[in-house]
């Protein structure tokens, strides 16, 4: 539990370790696409986490980036295969950040620093607070963004589009958003 | 247990443990997923082409591929010509911009449905619907078949006029490759009758 909810609030990925801009920054343009990255990235996290901390004695550690890499590249393409033939919607809006999952550091972070020094079990809670800490903020993030860039909110319209600052939807909105996102959270955790 | 040591021997062999599983694992998923990726891909441009024509009675050819150009010929029922669906692709704002465009025999654009893009959210991605009253029904022989901007008839998606120009110009080249075709067709059967 403890290290649940450290993944969530304490260590929050994106709010507290600024990690992983990259797909933050990039996919948030609306609540859905980033809830839907944030769960694409939770799961490759926890089954990596665990792969990571069964196989983390068999691994020399001169050549454990290597190891962790090829792990980690071959459970995000199985990943994208699998979206890609069971969940062609989410592969329309999301397929071309998938493969970026690889070279997130949040998954290369918490390889490194959590499942190669505890056991399995705390592995996988370790990948799940993570995931929710990382999902919720993509969420934040995303629903933000739409609803000052269009107006809506997952996609229902709440005062138009009209009204939109279409800034929020481009990158420097992103920044913005995240920002003060950023803000809001230490404020209220600190 | 201890940890492994650092030698050669031990990295060399967990490497390529590793990277075996890894193949074996990426192998045995893409053997279970492809035939399905490539169902939903043939249902979407079977759905696409419906779409396009305005029809749900219709017959498709076989694809004949022109200088990377897919065209299908539609017939009804009774065989009769209704026109002919064409897959064309422009570089777009964020990537290959795929559509697949329908004319009619005289070259009226009777539908379009965007099947693959790599536009902006928000912006570029609206092309799918954007066009929709915009261009059907139109000729790209017959107007100006740019975006206002460069001085044609269609209004540009607001603030993506890179994809609008990309997406025009995908449907006039699919035009020009439809009437070169066409009057390649027409010559010939003159010539015959000559």
């Amino acid at each position: 539990m403890k290290v649940l909810l450290n993944g969530i609030i304490k260590e929050n990925p994106t709010f507290v370790l600024l990690l992983g801009m990259c797909p933050t920054l990039g996919t948030t343009s609306s609540a859905i696409n980033g809830m839907s990255m944030g769960l694409a990235t939770m799961a490759v996290l926890i089954v990596s986490n665990l792969i990571i901390s069964l196989i983390k004695k068999l691994v020399p550690d001169m050549v454990r980036i290597p190891s962790y890499i090829v792990v980690i590249a071959s459970l995000v393409t199985v990943l994208q295969m699998l979206i890609k033939a069971y969940a062609p919607d989410v592969d329309k809006s999301l397929g071309l950040f998938i493969p970026l999952i690889v070279v997130n550091c949040i998954i290369l972070g918490r390889a490194e620093a959590f499942a190669a020094k505890n056991n399995p079990l705390a592995s996988i809670f370790d990948g799940i607070g993570i995931g929710i800490g990382f999902t919720i903020a993509l969420t934040c993030l995303g629903a933000a963004r739409e609803l000052l860039g269009t107006g809506a909110i997952f996609g229902h319209t709440l005062w138009g589009e009209s009204y939109g600052m279409l800034m929020f939807v481009l990158a420097p909105g992103a920044f913005l958003a995240l920002g003060y996102l950023i803000v809001v959270f230490n404020k209220i955790f600190r | 247990m201890k940890k492994l040591e650092s030698s050669l021997t031990n990295m060399l062999a967990v490497l390529t443990v590793i990277a075996v599983v890894a193949g074996s694992v990426l192998a045995y998923v893409n053997s279970v997923t492809a035939p399905q990726i490539e169902k939903i891909k043939a249902d979407n441009l079977a759905a696409g082409i419906k779409a396009v024509m305005g029809s749900d009675q219709i017959q498709v050819a076989e694809p004949q591929e022109v200088d990377g150009f897919k065209a299908y010929a539609i017939t009804d029922a009774s065989a009769q010509s209704l026109g002919t669906a064409i897959e064309t692709t422009e570089n777009g704002f964020g990537g290959p911009l795929k559509v697949l465009v329908g004319f009619d025999t005289e070259g009226t654009i009777l539908g379009y449905t965007v099947l693959e893009h790599a536009e902006t959210p928000g912006l570029g991605a609206k092309a799918e619907e954007w066009f929709q009253d915009k261009i059907v029904g139109k000729n790209p022989g017959r107007c100006n078949f740019t975006v206002s901007k460069d001085g044609g008839e269609i209004d540009a998606i607001t603030a993506s006029t890179i994809t609008s120009r990309a997406f025009l110009l995908a449907i006039q080249r699919a035009y020009d490759k439809l009437k070169e075709s066409q009057d390649g067709q027409t010559g010939a059967t003159q010539q015959v009758q000559n």
